[in-house]
């Protein structure tokens, strides 16, 4: 029995039960099914099944199929239909089953979910929720582990969220849902079994009676450090927390910020790290060439140039489709890479 | 003895029942297409109207066909307006709808008060026949927006320029309304080339399937730019894809407005009282280029587009009223002097200098701005007052 699962000695507060991300998704979805009429949850499998990942595990048995329902195999439509649904008064939280699996969407979400607020001069708002698991590290087949993150940053009127722990995974996919602006929100598979002591149920009571601090367009600094600055997000998280870890056992001390706001993106939380540490090493799954993780590290500079004591480091995926499961291990940034890039950030002793 | 007959829960079904017939007859489209008023402005015996068993249509009232024609008119006149006002500069572009009126103005004059829109580039004039003020439709081909008028005010959708997206749009917005109760009917508009593209068919599933109240509204004008249907389609009809997704389809001559008129005004009535989604199909030709920047003797003939002059939506239209009584010389010049006045505010409207502030183009990207576009913002406004000071 983990020590979590102890029950609490007499006179001490009872410990918290550990949920996982997927839980903290799922119970996002229902708060916000029960809070507001006009959301609606909508995508493959996500009905009867509750989702392949059960992220929307029970929603419809609870709400109803008028709140959670199945349609045809076929994303474009989906996401076209949920254009019209919020053309007409809805909040649409779609699944696109896997992030390969949403390129057929793709024309609906640059060509309109992303441009109607502004081609209609701000007279038509489009609050969507495009939910895409994404990323590696679970030995998926083919088309099952991209990072298409950048795709969607690129491109003007889109937000991009991407959480990486269980209490962010709540608060970010009921901001996302409550934002007037279309939300592309990243779920890093890899972590949908990973626990917190969290309690949701408090989660909910902060996020609907006590106005917590907003996520959107906000980093977080997920662990202190003097050093150098690990900038990650998303899968890569628990990566540099981990590199993070063993550094210290190392006698080096790292900064990890978490970004978890791709888009609007926070450059005073990571300015203000960059600037105390003078060292940066950015981390990402994705492909390096033309990625977030290429445009961080232009920003990091154009801000903090005089703040570096070395070129900006990434430690990012090899520029190849993404590997099949026997092979991924050596296309995903590991903690050694990192240690590795960080030893290589010209340290003078 | 007394048999009670179960209405069933498939709007297919139960309309095969109404009608007396079966739900393959009810679903396909009657043997041709269907005309009322021939190019010459015979109205058709009903035996010559190539309407059938469940594919009935009474003939729309004088007073909703003298109003469709007037709108007939002033279509034709703001599509020859603006092609004249490309010729002189004021546009940047505008595809022409001439030829194709009486689908314009019946499209919209289908609708009732609260029901959607969703029109293609091409169909400047339903937009502006469901109400929205020619000029602010034009902003999109003037260059000033990417879009001129809010779709709320009148429920209309921008202008969809990729083809078929609107569709799923159309489906979305029934969709919201049936969830909430409301018998809110949508009417999608595209074209021929546009039936080719992976929306139409996925708009068209989802509507069949979540039996949502859509009318699709192809326009079959014979060409996508210059590539003709028999290269889009090897289908001998378009309406009978309606079949294929378990929705009824019909076809109509699109260039008789009366004809129109009668099919779309069913389709959207049946659509609105069974909840379910309809095709139709008009037969139809765009008389001008695509664009100003196309050259259609490029790749039809000339003789085909003389025989469609020959079979033209406003003279047929015109001499059909005349001869019914409807239309005298009187109705004639007010309504001519109608189209005069759009025509010379649109011209007014057009010729006059609109000052956009470039800053608006920060504005309506999010809805709440983000600290990158400020910055952006306030950069292109230092270079905007640079330019004022001549620095």
């Amino acid at each position: 029995m983990s020590t979590l699962h102890a029950p609490a000695p007499a006179g001490e507060a009872p410990a918290v039960k550990p949920a996982t991300f997927a839980q903290a998704l799922n119970t996002a979805l229902a708060d916000a099914l029960a809070a507001d009429d006009g959301v609606v949850v909508f995508g493959e499998d996500v009905g009867t099944l509750g989702g392949v990942f059960r992220i929307t595990d029970g929603l419809t048995q609870r709400f109803g199929r008028t709140r959670c329902f199945d349609t045809p195999l076929a994303e474009s439509g989906i996401a076209g239909m949920a254009v019209g649904m919020a053309m007409n008064r809805m909040r649409p939280v779609i699944e696109m089953q896997f992030d390969a699996f949403a390129y057929p969407a793709f024309e609906q979400v640059a060509s309109h979910i992303a441009k109607m607020h502004n081609r209609t001069r701000g007279a038509v708002r489009l609050p969507i929720v495009i939910r895409i698991p994404y990323a590696g590290g679970i030995g998926g087949v083919e088309h099952h582990c991209d990072s298409s993150e950048a795709y969607y940053a690129h491109t003007p009127g889109l937000k991009v969220f991407t959480p990486a722990t269980v209490e962010d995974a709540y608060l970010m996919l009921r901001e996302a849902i409550d934002s007037d602006d279309p939300v592309v929100f990243f779920e890093p598979k890899k972590l949908y079994w990973s626990k917190a002591p969290v309690d949701l149920a408090e989660l909910k009571d902060r996020y609907e009676n006590r106005s917590p601090e907003r996520r959107e367009g906000r980093a977080v600094v997920a662990r202190a450090g003097e050093d150098a600055t690990l900038l990650a997000y998303g899968p890569s998280v628990p990566t540099a927390l981990a590199a993070a870890a063993t550094a210290a056992a190392e006698g080096r001390s790292l900064e990890v910020v978490d970004l978890r706001s791709l888009v609007p993106f926070d450059d005073e939380t990571v300015a203000a790290s960059v600037r105390r540490t003078g060292r940066v090493v950015v981390v990402a799954e994705a492909p390096g060439f033309a990625s977030v993780a290429a445009e961080i590290v232009a920003r990091v500079q154009e801000r903090c140039f005089h703040s570096l004591a070395a070129p900006v480091r990434r430690v990012t995926g090899f520029d190849i489709p993404y590997p099949a499961p026997k092979l991924e291990k050596h296309y995903l940034p590991s903690v050694d890479r990192i240690l590795d890039a960080v030893d290589d950030l010209q340290w003078e002793d | 003895m007394s048999q009670t007959v179960e209405t069933p829960e498939d709007p297919i079904l139960r309309a095969s029942q109404t009608f007396g017939i079966t739900p393959e007859q009810y679903m396909l489209p009657a043997r041709g297409e269907i005309r009322m008023v021939d190019p010459s402005g015979r109205l058709l015996a009903p035996e010559e109207q190539g309407t059938g068993p469940g594919h009935e249509y009474p003939l729309p009232a004088r007073d909703v066909l003298l109003d469709a024609y007037e709108k007939l008119v002033v279509g034709r006149r703001v599509n020859d307006q603006n092609s004249a006002l490309v010729r002189q500069g004021r546009m940047a572009v505008y595809p022409s709808s001439h030829g194709q009126e009486a689908c314009q103005v019946a499209a919209a004059l289908c609708l009732e008060e609260g029901d959607w829109l969703f029109p293609t580039y091409r169909d400047t004039v339903a937009v502006m026949t469901k109400g929205v003020d020619p000029l602010q439709v034009m902003a999109i081909f003037r260059g000033e927006w990417h879009g001129g008028y809010d779709p709320y005010e009148h429920c209309v959708g921008i202008q969809s320029t990729p083809l078929t997206t609107q569709l799923l749009h159309a489906v979305g917005v029934a969709h919201a309304a049936k969830l909430r109760g409301e018998d809110t009917v949508v009417l999608a508009m595209c074209g021929d080339g546009a039936t080719s593209e992976g929306d139409f068919h996925e708009a068209l599933n989802f509507a069949a399937v979540f039996k949502l109240p859509v009318v699709f509204f192809v326009q079959n004008n014979g060409y996508a730019i210059s590539v003709p249907l028999s290269q889009q389609s090897a289908a001998p009809s378009l309406a009978h894809k309606a079949v294929g997704y378990g929705m009824a389809g019909e076809r109509v001559d699109g260039n008789d407005l009366v004809a129109l008129l009668a099919t779309l005004r069913r389709a959207v009535d049946l659509a609105r009282s069974e909840s379910e989604p309809l095709l139709v199909e008009a037969h139809t030709y765009r008389m001008q280029a695509h664009t100003n920047a196309d050259d259609a003797t490029r790749y039809r003939d000339d003789a085909e587009v003389q025989e469609w002059i020959a079979k033209d939506p406003v003279t047929r239209m015109r001499a059909y009223l005349g001869a019914e009584g409807v239309l005298d010389e009187a109705a004639e010049q007010r309504i001519a002097a109608a189209a005069e006045d759009v025509a010379s505010a649109l011209r007014d409207g057009m010729n006059a200098d609109v000052e956009i502030d470039p800053l608006e183009l920060f504005r309506h990207v999010y809805t709440e701005q983000t600290p990158q576009l400020a910055e952006q913002e306030q950069f292109l406004a230092a270079e905007l007052a640079r330019e004022e000071t001549g620095q």
